[in-house]
This record gives structure tokens, C-alpha cells and sequence, in this order.
């Protein structure tokens, strides 16, 4: 009987080898048509050509505990260089008993930046926590209270000045943005051509014109014996430079509501900031969460021309670093370190806000 | 009753009246601030004696500037040098936009190409170029330009005729001869005749549905003219060499290593961006339209032509010009690495006069040309596009 079963049973031929599993895949994947084989062989040579060095320079040739001097002549890469100044690197002039302050802050800056990710945490209390957050770093940073000993502003550096520039420039700016935008959008001719000439004007011209004024010109805006410190007016040469963008952002967002949502909170007898507040804002801000998040991105990256007017963010402390004999001529390490920083913070960003752009589309 | 009669209204609940105390009270905060930062500035300027204004224009700048596309020495005014400076980022803007296109417009065909490894490549291209800020970039490629490269006694010579060093590359061109001056004419009349025939040869198919190959003549018009006033000048063909003399190459054309490593950065950096427009544009195009032109019998060059590009050009170009923008703003920071574009010329002068006023003034008045003049081309290609559009 098993085997009269058997033998009605049909027979399911199995698709050729060559068009399934890894041998398929790389049929149609990479030698589909003449072209692309060519394409592919091209590529795979060049590849070879470009990471078996590169791998050998970075890891097999290199050394990563050594003095400068043991650097020279070696084939590989020197992270010595890292290795010797990474505190410094990361904590700039910070006294160095004291580290644990900056560092502290920016613990307590990724724990909160962790807890954001999850949109269910997106209610008042987490306001509130960022709140107390931001000021428990600012305390950190600053010291002075609690026992803790005062650190001026000009010993601030490296990793947590990055830091501190991108995250109190954002939340500044983002609020300066939103009202700009509804300036733009408002019926008010005076108030709208206003914020049109500050937005335009300011997306107009570099950062770096920005950066310039609030280091050479802005000491002169201000009555004899008042003093801001540098960091603070490069803070506020990026609020206003982020917050024109922002601005542009949010425009679009509340281009993007139909005339009935005004037209319904108007006949329930809402007023303007009602209607802002309760109907307009959190659809509006809501849909353009993406493109806002690389707004933050970008402003994350424009921290680093600061640099140039020598405040002493991360790039100008392993610039000081390399300028002392001993480390000169290691810029590549010392430059592909700092980007493995910029490049993690910048890929979290735009991944977070991918995931976030399928959640919401999702939702609709 | 009578609250609805007209003029029994209080003011403060018109809407009309409202609107404008509210724009009264701000026009009148924002003049207050301007009025107290102006008197602040002008007292600190008597107090500084810094004579504001532009007459340091004519005074002698007594600074070298280490490349230059007309003649400058430090005993030329301060005027001339931000001229030098102007054509700098001019010059640095529009290579850098030339290659930045091509570059990004193969990157982001290569995303969205079948071939798997390639668009895998182009993929991690975009997202690790987008992540790291233009500046470590730039200080990057300086950097290895100037460690990595032997001194001009012991230059690489990959190939015969250019030289790489780190004081840069310097390359063979051919030597100066008027017959090149002719030939760049030719180029120009041969542009402009293709353009022409272009526009007539659209119009003739539009009407009665021959085709001319525009292509085809084009390329023969564009290479040929210039190719036959060679020719007529019979043929120079004398080379220029760079040859090492004393301390540095001597002849044949000169790339200094700023210029290099800004070009190099910001071709790098925006073409990144380009790919993603790109990609974005021609992925907006339905995939019915292909469909619909093939089954219509059209071949693959003039489905490409006719259907596919003229609507993915629409979406790419509004986003492509303010990326060619933030290029030429991005030139900016020439001035980290010691390229002589016009901040890094403004920021001199300013050291060395005092007018900060006035040269950051003059930075934020150039690019805002260059950026009016882009969004005012803007809004007239989008009228045109609209145009079209039924």
C-alpha cells in the first residue's frame, strides 16, 4: 500500500540549482547581462585592490600603545596617537580629576536620548525629565554649587562642547524656528515680510559669516564692560543660523494642512493660539519629524566649524594634539577617530529617523 | 444689541485693529534693538577710532594671496585682493559643480542599479559621506596631501608628465599658443549652433514627426569646430613640461594642495547629496510610464529622452540647485585650510584694517547674491516647468 502511495504521489521537480539558493542570487544579482558581469568583476577588483591594504594598513601593521616615536617608520597605522591623548582628545582643557563631570553629563545625555527613542515614552513627564536633564549637565559642566568646584567656560572641550553645542542650540532654535514659521505664514503683512527677510537672509549666507560676526562684531553690539563668553555667542550664532532652517521645515508642515482644520477650529470658536496649540501645531509638527530630524543632523556636523573661530571642540583638541612634535603627521588617525564619532552620531540619527518615518506612515 | 453695530466694538477685540497694534509693537521692539546695538557699536567704534566704511578699499593690502586669476602682487589695493578672492570661490564653486554632477548622477544611477554589489557601494558611499561634516573632510585630504606625499626633489610620477607632490600636482598642458584662444571661440559658436539646431529640430518633430539626430550632430559639431580651427593653425602640438628647477616645478600648469583638498572635499561631500536627489528623481518617475512608452514602440535612448527625464528632472533640479548652493557656501571653508577664496581674503583684511563690520558685511553680501541670483533662476525655471505641466 506504501508504496502504490508513493508511486501516485506527484513528482515536484525542484527548480535547477542554478536559479535558486547562492548560485541564483548571484546569477541574477550580479551577472545578470553582460554589463553587469563586467560591472561586478570591475568592482571586485577594485575592492581587492583598495581593502586588503587598507585592512593591513589599519590593523595588522599597526600599533596602538607605543610612544611617537616608536610611530616612525612603522608601516601601519599609529592609534598610539589616541590611545596616549584620549582623554584629552575628548575632554579638551577639563581639569583632570574633574572628568568624570563631563562624562557624567554625557551619560546622562545618551540615557535620555535612549529613552526618547520609544514613541510611547512621548508624553509630559519626559519634558520634564529633559529639563531637569539639561540643567544637571549644565550644573556638571559648570560646577559651583553642590561642593562641586567651578569650572569656567574657557576650560570647556572636546567631546562634551560638541555635545553641548548641538543639544542647547536644537532645543533653542526649534522653538525660535516655530515661531518663525508661523510669523511667515501669518496674515500680518509687517510681522510676515519680517520674518520672510530674517529667514532668507539668513539661509542666504554660510555658517561660517555667522560664526565670524558672533566672534568679531558681536563684542561690539554690546555697551562697554558687558562681556559674553565665546561659547555662549557661538551658541547663539547657531540658534539663529539652525532656527531659519527649522523655520523652513515647519512651513512646509503647515503648508501641508488642509484649509478644513483651520476652517473646524475656527467654527468651534477657537482662537488663533488655540487653534495653534491644540489643532495646527502637533499635526503639523508631527508630519515633518523626518526631514526636522536632518535638520538635526546637519546642525550636529556645522558644530564643527567652530573650529574656526578656535573654540576647542573635538577637532581643535587633536589638532593641538598633532601640532606637538611628537605626534606630528599622524592627522589620518587622528581624523578617522573623530569621524567614527560624527559618523555613529549621524547614522543613529538617520536611522532613528528612517524607523520613525515607516512608524508614522504606518499609523496614517 | 448694540455690541454688533458697527464702531461699538472695543479695539482690542477687532481683529483688524488688533493686527495692526500687535505689528505696531513689534516693528517698535525690533527698532528699539537695532537703535541700542547700532548707538553700542558706534560708541565702541569712536571709542576703538575704527572710521567705518569702505574707504580701505584703496588702500595698499601688503599681503601675498598664493594663487590668483589676474594679476595681483601685495602692493595691489585691498579692493583688488577681495576680487582675487571672489574669482577664487568662483573658480573653486564652478569645478566643483561640473564634477559634483557628474559624479553624483553616476552615484545615484549606480544605487539604483540591478547589479547588487554596485549599489551596495554607492549606498555605503551616501551614508558615510552624508556623516561626516565637510570639514573633517577637508582637513582630511589636506592632511594627507601633505603627509603623504614625497617633496617635489622626490615627486611621484604615475604617469609621464604629471607630478604629485606636496606642494601639488603639476601637469603637462599644451604650451600657450593663439591658435587656443580660437579653438575656446570655436567651442562656444559650435555650443551655441547646437543649442539652435536643438530647438529647431524639436520643433520640426513636434510638427511633423521627423527626428534629427541632435546627438550625434552635436557631438561632431562641439568636437569638430574647435578640431578644425586646430587645423587651420597648422597643428601646434608643443607641449609644456613641468620641470623641477631650485625648489619647486617650474612650467606646465600648477595645482596647489588647498586647491586640491577643497576640491576634492567638496566633490566628495555634494556629490553624496546629488546621488540621493537623483536617485529620489528618477525613482519618482512610475514605473507605468516605461511600460507605457515601450508599449508604444519607442527604443530605450528615447524612452530615457522623451519620457523618463523630462519628468524626473522636474522633481531633481529644485532640490540640485540648492545643493549646488550649499557647495558654493560650503566653499566658505576654504578658509580652515589656507585656500585663498574670498572669507579667507575677507578674514585677512579684516585683521589687518580692523573693519570687521565691513568685511563680514561683504562675506554675507556675496553669498547672498550668489544665493538670490539661484533662487531667483529658480523660481522662473519652476514657472517654465509649470508651464508645461497640463
Amino acid at each position: 500500500m506504501q508504496e502504490t502511495a508513493q508511486a501516485t504521489q506527484t513528482v515536484e521537480l525542484r527548480p535547477p540549482v542554478t536559479s535558486v539558493g547562492v548560485i541564483g542570487w548571484i546569477k541574477s544579482n550580479l551577472f545578470n547581462g553582460i554589463f553587469n558581469s563586467i560591472l561586478t568583476i570591475a568592482t571586485l577588483y577594485m575592492l581587492w585592490k583598495i581593502i586588503p591594504p587598507l585592512f593591513q594598513w589599519a590593523f595588522i601593521d599597526s600599533v596602538w600603545h607605543t610612544t611617537g616615536k616608536a610611530c616612525r617608520g612603522i608601516d601601519g597605522a599609529c592609534w598610539s596617537i589616541i590611545y596616549t591623548n584620549f582623554r584629552f582628545i575628548i575632554f579638551g582643557f577639563f581639569p583632570y580629576e574633574q572628568q568624570w563631570r563631563p562624562l557624567l553629563a554625557m551619560f546622562l545625555l545618551f540615557g535620555l536620548f535612549f529613552y526618547s527613542r520609544d514613541r510611547n515614552h512621548w508624553k509630559k513627564p519626559l519634558g520634564y525629565a529633559w529639563i531637569v536633564g539639561l540643567f544637571t549637565m549644565g550644573l556638571l559642566m559648570k560646577g559651583g554649587l553642590f561642593g562641586l568646584t567651578s569650572v569656567e567656560s574657557t576650560q570647556w572641550g572636546g567631546l562634551p562642547l560638541t555635545l553641548l553645542l548641538s543639544v542647547f542650540g536644537l532645543t533653542a532654535a526649534y522653538p525660535l524656528g516655530v515661531i518663525l514659521a508661523l510669523g511667515r505664514q501669518s496674515k500680518m503683512r509687517g510681522v510676515k515680510w519680517l520674518c520672510v527677510l530674517y529667514i532668507e537672509l539668513i539661509r542666504g549666507v554660510p555658517l561660517i559669516s555667522l560664526l565670524f560676526m558672533s566672534a568679531i562684531i558681536f563684542p561690539l553690539f554690546l555697551p562697554e564692560g558687558i562681556t559674553i563668553n565665546k561659547i555662549l555667542r557661538a551658541q547663539v550664532a547657531i540658534i539663529l543660523f539652525t532656527a531659519s532652517y527649522i523655520a523652513e521645515v515647519v512651513r512646509g508642515g503647515l503648508q501641508g494642512m488642509s484649509r478644513g482644520q483651520y476652517e473646524a477650529a475656527e467654527s468651534m470658536g477657537l482662537n488663533y493660539y488655540q487653534t495653534m496649540r491644540l489643532v495646527i501645531l502637533p499635526q503639523a509638527l508631527k508630519i515633518v519629524i523626518p526631514p526636522t530630524v536632518s535638520i538635526l543632523i546637519s546642525a550636529f556636523k556645522d558644530t564643527s566649524l567652530v573650529v574656526i573661530i578656535a573654540l576647542w571642540d573635538l577637532m581643535k583638541t587633536s589638532q593641538s594634539v598633532l601640532s606637538n612634535p611628537e605626534w606630528m603627521g599622524f592627522s589620518r588617525e587622528a581624523y578617522i577617530f573623530i569621524a567614527i564619532f560624527y559618523f555613529l552620531g549621524c547614522f543613529s540619527m538617520s536611522n532613528y529617523s528612517r524607523k520613525l518615518e515607516k512608524e508614522l506612515s504606518a499609523g496614517d | 444689541m448694540e455690541n454688533l453695530l458697527p464702531g461699538s466694538v472695543p479695539f482690542w477685540l477687532d481683529p483688524k485693529k488688533r493686527a495692526i497694534m500687535f505689528q505696531i509693537v513689534v516693528f517698535v521692539m525690533v527698532g528699539l534693538l537695532a537703535y541700542y546695538l547700532v548707538s553700542n557699536t558706534l560708541i565702541n567704534l569712536k571709542k576703538q577710532s575704527i572710521a567705518t566704511g569702505f574707504s580701505f578699499f584703496h588702500k595698499e593690502s601688503s599681503f601675498e594671496i598664493g594663487e590668483s586669476l589676474i594679476s595681483y602682487s601685495a602692493a595691489s589695493s585691498y579692493g583688488r585682493a577681495l576680487v582675487v578672492g571672489a574669482l577664487n570661490t568662483l573658480k573653486v564653486s564652478f569645478i566643483g559643480i561640473i564634477i559634483t554632477l557628474i559624479l553624483g548622477a553616476t552615484i545615484g544611477i549606480a544605487r539604483l542599479s540591478s547589479n547588487w554589489l554596485v549599489s551596495k557601494l554607492a549606498s555605503i558611499y551616501i551614508e558615510v559621506m552624508q556623516d561626516i561634516p565637510i570639514l573633517l573632510q577637508l582637513f582630511f585630504w589636506y592632511a594627507i596631501f601633505y603627509e603623504t606625499l614625497p617633496s617635489p626633489r622626490q615627486a611621484l610620477c604615475p604617469i609621464s608628465g604629471l607630478f604629485l607632490c606636496n606642494r601639488g600636482v603639476a601637469f603637462t598642458v599644451p604650451e600657450a599658443h593663439p591658435a587656443h584662444k580660437y579653438m575656446l571661440l570655436a567651442l562656444f559658436v559650435g555650443c551655441v549652433v547646437v543649442y539652435l539646431v536643438r530647438r529647431w529640430a524639436k520643433k520640426r518633430q513636434e510638427k511633423t514627426g521627423k527626428f534629427f539626430p541632435v546627438f550625434r550632430f552635436g557631438i561632431a559639431i562641439v568636437i569638430g569646430l574647435p578640431l578644425i580651427t586646430w587645423l587651420a593653425f597648422d597643428a601646434p602640438i608643443k607641449m609644456d613640461v613641468p620641470k623641477f628647477i631650485g625648489f619647486n616645478f617650474k612650467g606646465g600648469m600648477t595645482l596647489s594642495p588647498e586647491f586640491i583638498a577643497i576640491l576634492l572635499g567638496l566633490i566628495l561631500y555634494t556629490a553624496a547629496f546629488v546621488a540621493e536627489v537623483v536617485r529620489a528623481g528618477i525613482q519618482s518617475v512610475s514605473k507605468g510610464q516605461r511600460e507605457a512608452a515601450m508599449s508604444i514602440g519607442l527604443r530605450p535612448a528615447p524612452i530615457l529622452n522623451l519620457v523618463i527625464l523630462p519628468q524626473a528632472l522636474r522633481v531633481i533640479i529644485p532640490p540640485l540647485t540648492s545643493q549646488m548652493l550649499n557647495l558654493t557656501k560650503n566653499s566658505s571653508l576654504a578658509v580652515a585650510i589656507g585656500y585663498p577664496d574670498f572669507v579667507s581674503v575677507a578674514n585677512t583684511t579684516i585683521n589687518q584694517t580692523g573693519q570687521s563690520i565691513e568685511g563680514v558685511a561683504l562675506i554675507m553680501a556675496l553669498y547672498l547674491i550668489f544665493s538670490l541670483s539661484t533662487s531667483a533662476f529658480m523660481n522662473w525655471y519652476n514657472k517654465r516647468v509649470a508651464l508645461v505641466e497640463r
